[in-house]
């Protein structure tokens, strides 16, 4: 089938589930299903509206259709010697763009560039009536009306279906090395954000086990200088790649398992909580991953007390995953909820109960 | 010039408000005589004035809060303002509205240094803050050319840019959080000093929405650490088409520069006479790259930019060999729209954005439009990504020339709308651009947009008549445009 026809055939459902009031779960490649408070409704599946729509490598914009596999945008990139720079996980092969952008979820390279919302030019969504409307567009620049491409970067489809994405891509670095240290978790914080605030190619960085390792990126003079000026131990290329993938795609260990797992986005400075468990650090100390049998409540509110937010991966049935919101920001929630989708049709309650 | 007077009806209302606002503002916080006023009838585009009710500075966020809620209970619309610098009539008042300075709002309420954040209050300026975290080696990136006046409340507002947006991002890339009242009253926190948080992420959406949605009134930036060098290449070209190769080649072998500024010749040749920077006036175009980071890595990366420009055509090439010699390249790039001002009366300051690609194309069009019109117009851009200043020169006092400058404004970024692009890349629609908004927009994108106002400001109280274009304004825009015979790009595809 054709894209085109693929995105009438989205609409129709729309149509249909709209004129009988049944709510819709949109689906990309089904990777991240574990994803969200809950999920109900019919599938509405957009992995076909897929396909590349406009790619000029000096313009550093791709623009694509949501069903893209996300797989087939990183070879193309790759051939291009371009990326997407927010280093999304896949937790698949079918894992999709949109899917992606809906998620929010970005990678190691996060703290140094920015989250998929910082490469997000347009995005063209499906309103419940069935009408495309476009918002951003195809440059670097854009200010034309309120931003409303980047609100649905981890909106987790509740605003409507991402059918077409405008990206910001970056070329891939020249060189990457990676040197690890022995810290423990409490030292790589402090030197974590020590290192973020000398000017040097810093581009991941990660604590385990009490082992820190940074990735340099960039031209051989800007890495070279900058592994002189931090010392530690050059990581082998092969395992250097493969420790980030492995953090990256969650293949690492701690984050494979699909037992509940803490997800804890805090201010980077925030000394490692008062928390038992195993522990992985990213971000450079602004993402931690943490498996513990500690009180539910008590992470919630420790996180909260650090100007944090927690969120509770792979939990039991009917276990919150996200903390909930603050009754103002609740109200203009539930009012852009509905002025995108009145009916309430797309994935009810799935990034906030009540919405 | 004295301002007309008003109505009775409205020297009432004026009165009563007055009245109201004296309750919870102390007097030295509140502007009401029609002298006082006057200064406020404008932003930066001065062809827009309208003399507002009253002026409200309060130096607090209680005196912030008091007014809204004096403003919400008698129904006045509520206008935010910073320095007043913008471009697009964003924090022109409302005839029957109140301005909310926010300039007295104006510390920086906490830095860390080692978190590489600052928690400001909007009406800092945005060099300040620079200013401020330079004794730790850091610095606040997004630096528009009015960085001297500009506010960081004024610059959320409009997600400002900068020459060295292109490798560091805009406003929104460099805010981590934005805390505001609506004009409920009800305190919002958008994002944070973690990188993510439950619900919908509102923080792009309150980055860019022009005091319609909120009024900040605390700002948490991200610091960056300042390079240890920087240099800038010069390039001159015979030829503009040329210079936007050359654009094209930089960005294609991967070098993404610190800043790629683009001037045409008109441009260079008014701002020469006043800053002195150096410029090629033979130049057709001149094109300025700087690059930063180690010295080794800024020199690896010079060597290569020099060789790019050559191999494109440029017919010279100079590298800054001093900060000074930097800082005087950039002071003509810096200073391009004062000096746009020094050589005409008037000038009108335009802000489109198209793909690059499409560079050399647009500016034929331009030399088209100046013999059209009758109006001169200089060019200078961030060629980078692809945002274009044309400055179209005119005299405000002669009979039909800002009619006519608008109206080649109009034409211009009709143009960027045909080409894939947008009507404005930094400066806002504000009042400004609120007929183009008809040709970049559907009816149900702008309904969307109306429909996300009112999910803030169910009332419609903050900054109305902004940005938004009703249906009927749309109507009257598309007469407008048939009337005039202005639909010269209508047979292009549209994107
Ligand atoms: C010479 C010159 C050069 C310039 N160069 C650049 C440039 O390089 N890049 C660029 O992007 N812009 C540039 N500008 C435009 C302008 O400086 C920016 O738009 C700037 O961000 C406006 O800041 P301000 O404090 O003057 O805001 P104002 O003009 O006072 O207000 C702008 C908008 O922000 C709203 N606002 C202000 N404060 C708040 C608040 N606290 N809460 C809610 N809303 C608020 C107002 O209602 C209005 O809609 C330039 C302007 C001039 C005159």
């Amino acid at each position: 089938m054709s894209p085109d026809a693929a995105l009438l055939q989205v609409r129709e459902q729309v149509r249909a589930a709209a004129a009988r009031d049944m709510p819709l779960c949109i689906r990309g490649g089904g990777t991240k299903d574990f994803l969200g408070e809950s999920r109900v409704g019919e599938v509405l599946d957009l992995a076909a509206v897929a396909g590349i729509v406009d790619y000029d490598p000096s313009e550093l914009v791709i623009t694509l259709r949501a069903g893209t596999p996300l797989a087939e945008v990183e070879t193309l990139l790759a051939t291009r010697g371009q990326c997407l720079a927010f280093e999304p996980p896949s937790f698949g092969p079918r894992s999709t763009i949109g899917g992606v952008v809906a998620a929010g979820l970005a990678g190691p390279r996060r703290a140094s560039v920015g989250g998929i919302r910082d490469f997000v030019l347009g995005a063209r969504l499906l309103t419940g009536d069935g009408e495309v409307l476009g918002f951003g567009g195809r440059v670097m620049k854009n200010v034309a009306g309120f931003d409303l491409s980047r609100l649905v970067c981890g909106s987790l489809g509740i605003l409507g279906p991402i059918v077409e994405l405008s990206l910001k891509v970056l070329p891939v670095p020249a060189l990457e090395r990676t040197l690890e240290f022995e810290l423990s978790a409490a030292e790589a914080v402090v030197e974590f954000n020590r290192w973020s605030r000398l000017p040097l190619p810093l581009s991941a960085s990660s604590w385990f086990a009490d082992r820190a390792r940074v990735r340099l990126s960039g031209v051989a003079p800007a890495v070279d200088a900058a592994c002189a000026a931090l010392g530690g131990r050059v990581l082998p290329v092969d395992e250097a790649g493969a420790w980030w993938d492995s953090v990256r795609h969650h293949r690492q260990p701690l984050l494979a398992a699909r037992e509940p797992l803490w997800r804890l986005s805090l201010p980077s400075t925030t000394a490692p909580l008062p928390l038992s468990g195993s522990l992985l650090i990213e971000w450079a100390g602004a993402l931690r991953w943490l498996r513990t049998d500690e009180d539910p409540a008590r992470v919630r509110a420790l996180a909260a007390a650090s100007g944090g937010a927690a969120a509770r991966w792979y939990g039991a049935p009917g276990e919150a995953m996200f903390d909930p919101l603050p009754p103002a920001a609740l109200a203009v929630q539930r009012r852009l909820k509905a002025a995108f989708d009145p009916r309430g049709l797309f994935n009810r309650g799935r990034l906030v109960a009540a919405l | 010039m004295e301002p007309s007077p008003l109505s009775p009806e409205r020297s009432r209302r004026r009165r009563d408000v007055l009245a109201a606002l004296a309750q919870v503002l102390p007097s030295d916080a509140l502007l009401g005589s029609p002298g006082e006023l006057v200064p406020y009838e404008c932003d930066g585009l001065s062809a827009l004035r309208q003399v507002p009710l009253a002026v409200a500075l309060p130096c607090d966020e209680a005196g912030v809060v008091a007014v809204l809620g004096v403003c919400r209970k008698l129904g006045v619309p509520v206008v935010a303002r910073g320095a007043g610098t913008g471009l697009s009539g964003g924090a022109l008042p409302h005839a029957d509205g109140v301005v909310l300075s926010l300039a007295r709002l104006n510390r920086i309420v906490a830095l860390d240094p080692l978190a590489g954040i600052a928690r400001v209050q909007p009406g800092v300026r945005n060099l300040s803050i620079s200013e401020a975290a330079a004794p730790h080696g850091l610095y606040y990136a997004p630096d528009p050319s009015s960085q001297i006046a500009c506010t960081i409340g004024g610059n959320v507002a409009e997600n400002s840019g900068g020459v060295h947006c292109l490798k560091y991002g805009l406003t929104l890339h460099n805010v981590l959080a934005v805390r505001g009242y609506t004009m409920d009253g009800e305190e919002l926190i958008c994002g944070g000093a973690a990188l993510d948080g439950p619900g919908l992420d509102l923080l792009p959406v309150v980055i860019g929405s022009e005091g319609l949605l909120l009024v900040v009134v605390e700002i948490t930036v991200r610091l960056l650490p300042r390079p240890a060098t920087a240099r800038v290449v010069m390039a001159s070209f015979d030829d503009v088409g040329r210079a936007c190769d050359s654009v094209a080649a930089i960005i294609a072998v991967g070098i993404i520069p610190a800043g790629l500024e683009m001037m045409d010749q008109g441009a260079s040749a008014a701002v020469e006479p006043f800053c002195h920077a150096g410029y090629d006036l033979s130049a057709a175009a001149i094109l300025l790259i700087e690059s930063d980071g180690t010295a080794a890595e800024v020199e690896d990366e010079i060597g290569r930019l020099s060789k790019i420009v050559r191999d494109a055509g440029a017919t010279a090439v100079a590298v800054s060999g001093s900060e000074a010699e930097r800082l005087r390249f950039w002071s003509g790039r810096k200073n391009a729209f004062p000096a746009a001002g020094r050589i005409s009366p008037d000038y009108y300051c335009m802000d489109g954005t198209i793909p690059r690609r499409q560079l050399a194309r647009v500016l034929g069009e331009i030399k088209r439009l100046e013999v059209r019109y009758g109006l001169r117009c200089i060019n200078v851009f961030h060629a980078g990504d692809g945002n274009l200043h044309p400055l179209i020169l005119f005299d405000a006092n002669a009979a039909g020339e800002w009619q006519r400058a608008e109206c080649f404004g109009t034409d211009i970024l009709e143009l960027c709308v045909a080409l894939g692009g947008t009507i404005t890349g930094e400066h806002g629609v504000g009042a400004e651009k609120i007929g183009t908004m008809c040709s970049q927009f559907s009816d149900g994108e702008r309904a969307a947009f109306a429909a996300v106002k009112s999910a803030f400001d169910p009332a419609g109280l903050l900054n109305p008549a902004k940005v938004i274009p009703t249906l009927h304004r749309c109507a009257e825009y598309g007469r407008q445009r048939v009337h005039a015979g202005q639909l010269p790009f209508a047979g292009l595809e549209r994107f």
